[in-house]
């Protein structure tokens, strides 16, 4: 159970009258606090304890998760992190060529995917200057803030202007 | 038929809101959740919690034989779409009736007919509502004879678009064809239609909508809202009524929603979109949403209405239980919508734990959400988090008291647009009523984030 906020404004009506400042109520699986905040008004604080009644199938066990990328690179290579998390995706939309590929060579602008992150997408920067060499997470993978999503070997970047994608 | 268990294929706080109907009228509430979602303030909220698939939309909240899999699992009587994912979707309503399960929502031909804008626009015309003037444009020559009636500067829109995707606005004659070849790829590309038709660009207009309720045979309008604070065709604030319109205006527009409702035989909760056009004082019609909305509560709280309840009741088949003579408005109700985005770095996402949850109380003020200390907002979803609606006896008097009941509230542990909405409450040009959907983007260029007292 919950209490509304017509419920709420209930007992903000009877402490308001009553002088009090504070109300705390601990039920068995609810606490609220109503406080008084100066000439303000009245503030809620309510917790919901109750667990929930979780019916139909196993609970999401660990083998649906999807394994989380090594971390760790080789010595001179250079990881890139998505710049915050969110769904991985390597190209601009379903179907399209990848931003990138294997070998492909890249500047510190240059796109190499797009994270999504609450129906918002925000591009992921390479950072770097070199050759891509490795990915660590997939197309529509989920992406911890510091997982490894690509690896760049910045010793094979490109040598001039020009070179790489636009 | 009475509904006595009802499957809700939602979250967030659209969930917890018609769970919380759900408590009143004594109906077992059932959420549909995601793996993401199981311990959920809504999960808690509920009566039951049945699994609707891994966390990602397109498992489950997106996926209608997911849900209707989950109803028939704990035989429900009906379906309540909330807003979003498939709430418009005909294929979840046709899967529902063929299952015997009652879908909240409008009728199959409703949603088909509502569903594509250029048939939605072609009922909205048979019904006598003033359109945006414009036309489908299959090729150059067709647009230059739209063109030609509409004038310049015009907008290129994608019929399979919407929410702001899908348009370009073409300033002269000159960038027509180019502009043109470019939208019908994209659109084919993007929504997998390659249809895209012209219509007038109207320079300074409000979100103007009309609440309409339909049992199938008789209609009423519930009051109007204004909805044009707008960042990327995202509402931020919401009020009811509109303010500032003529009287002549807001009679028209509600005649207009009405009789599109009746020409549909509309069956449920409705919106119709309107276009104000503040240079010509005229309005057209824009779309029509066959669903509950985001920002009902404004007109809730005006009408004094519980519109999940009536929602329940037509879509049980009872015949409308209001008179369009019950429906009376009182006073002036305001939205603002708290964002898990961080306004100092360009509304980036701020998902993550939620540490604690101070929310304003008393008269008049009304707080939907479906967070508590502890949860935990996923990255998956939409970054709603709570709406602070705030009753008023009248537009000054709802503002004055949204911006004291604004600084009571503290969400804690991500970052909120709540700085966001203390700064908009402040502005004289917002106070004074009346801004065009362009204003909220200005708005934002001469405001800098106030990053002392962020909370």
């Amino acid at each position: 159970m919950e209490l509304s906020p017509d419920d709420v404004r209930d007992v903000v009506r009877v402490l308001d009258s009553s002088g009090l400042d504070e109300l705390h109520l601990e039920l068995a699986d609810l606490t609220l606090t109503v406080r008084r905040e100066g000439a303000a008004g009245w503030t809620s604080e309510q917790q919901v304890l109750r667990r929930p009644a979780v019916e139909g199938g196993t609970e999401p066990t660990a083998d649906t998760e999807p394994e989380r990328p090594r971390a760790a690179v080789a010595e001179g290579l250079v990881a890139v992190h998505p710049p915050l998390l969110g769904t991985f995706y390597r190209a601009p939309k379903p179907g399209a060529p990848p931003f990138v590929d294997v070998g492909d060579k890249v500047h510190e602008d240059t796109v190499v995917g797009i994270v999504e992150t609450m129906k918002m997408m925000t591009p992921v920067h390479a950072g770097v200057r070199g050759t891509v060499v490795e990915f660590r997470t997939d197309n529509g993978q989920f992406a911890e803030k510091d997982a490894v999503l690509l690896v760049v070997d910045p010793g094979s970047g490109p040598t001039g202007l020009g070179e790489g994608t636009q | 038929m009475r509904i006595r268990r009802l499957l809700i294929a939602n979250r967030g706080e659209i969930a917890a809101r018609v769970i919380r109907t759900c408590a009143r009228l004594g109906i077992e509430s059932v959420l549909a959740a995601s793996d993401a979602d199981l311990e959920s303030l809504p999960a808690r909220l509920a009566n039951r919690v049945v699994r609707l698939g891994p966390a990602p939309a397109s498992a489950s909240y997106l996926d209608p034989v997911a849900v209707v899999r989950a109803a028939k699992a704990v035989a429900a009587d009906a379906v309540h779409p909330g807003y979003g994912f498939l709430s418009e979707n005909p294929t979840l309503a046709r899967a529902c009736e063929q299952a015997g399960i009652v879908f909240v929502g409008p009728s199959i031909e409703s949603l088909h007919a509502v569903g594509d804008k250029l048939t939605a626009r072609s009922h909205a015309v048979t019904a006598g509502l003033p359109v945006v003037p414009g036309g489908e444009a299959a090729d150059l020559a067709a647009a230059r004879a739209v063109a030609a009636e509409v004038g310049f500067p015009l907008l290129v829109k994608a019929v399979g678009g919407g929410g702001g995707r899908g348009m370009k606005l073409v300033r002269s004659p000159a960038d027509l064809a180019h502009t043109l070849d470019l939208a019908i790829s994209e659109a084919a590309a993007a929504f997998g239609d390659p249809r895209v038709y012209v219509e007038r660009y109207v320079e300074s207009g409000r979100h103007v909508e009309v609440q309409v309720l339909g049992d199938g045979v008789r209609a009423i309008v519930l009051g109007d809202r204004d909805c044009s604070v707008q960042r990327r065709y995202q509402k931020l604030f919401e009020e009811a009524p509109a303010p500032l319109l003529p009287d002549r205006v807001r009679a028209e527009m509600a005649e207009a929603a009405l009789a599109l409702a009746v020409h549909l035989g509309y069956r449920g909760l409705g919106t119709v979109e309107l276009l104000y056009d503040r240079e010509r004082q005229t309005f057209y019609f824009l779309e029509m949403n066959a669903r509950i909305q985001v920002e009902h509560p404004v007109t809730e709280m005006v009408t004094g209405l519980d519109l999940v309840a009536e929602q329940l009741a037509v879509a049980e088949g009872q015949p409308l239980r209001l008179r369009q003579e019950d429906i009376a408005v009182t006073g002036h109700a305001v939205e603002c919508r708290i964002n898990a985005e961080d306004w100092a770095h360009a509304f980036r996402p701020s998902p993550g734990r939620i540490d604690r949850v101070v929310l304003p109380a008393g008269d008049g003020i009304r707080v939907d959400t479906h967070v508590q200390g502890g949860s935990v907002v996923p990255a998956y979803y939409d970054s709603l988090l709570a709406k602070l609606i705030v009753h008023g006896t009248d537009r000054a008097d709802a503002l004055a008291r949204a911006r004291v009941a604004l600084g009571l509230l503290r969400i804690e542990g991500v970052t909120t647009t709540a700085p966001v909405h203390r700064a908009l409450l402040e502005d004289a040009e917002f106070a004074a009523g009346g801004v065009d959907t362009a204003f909220f983007e200005r708005f934002l260029q001469t405001h800098q984030p106030d990053l002392v007292g962020v909370s």
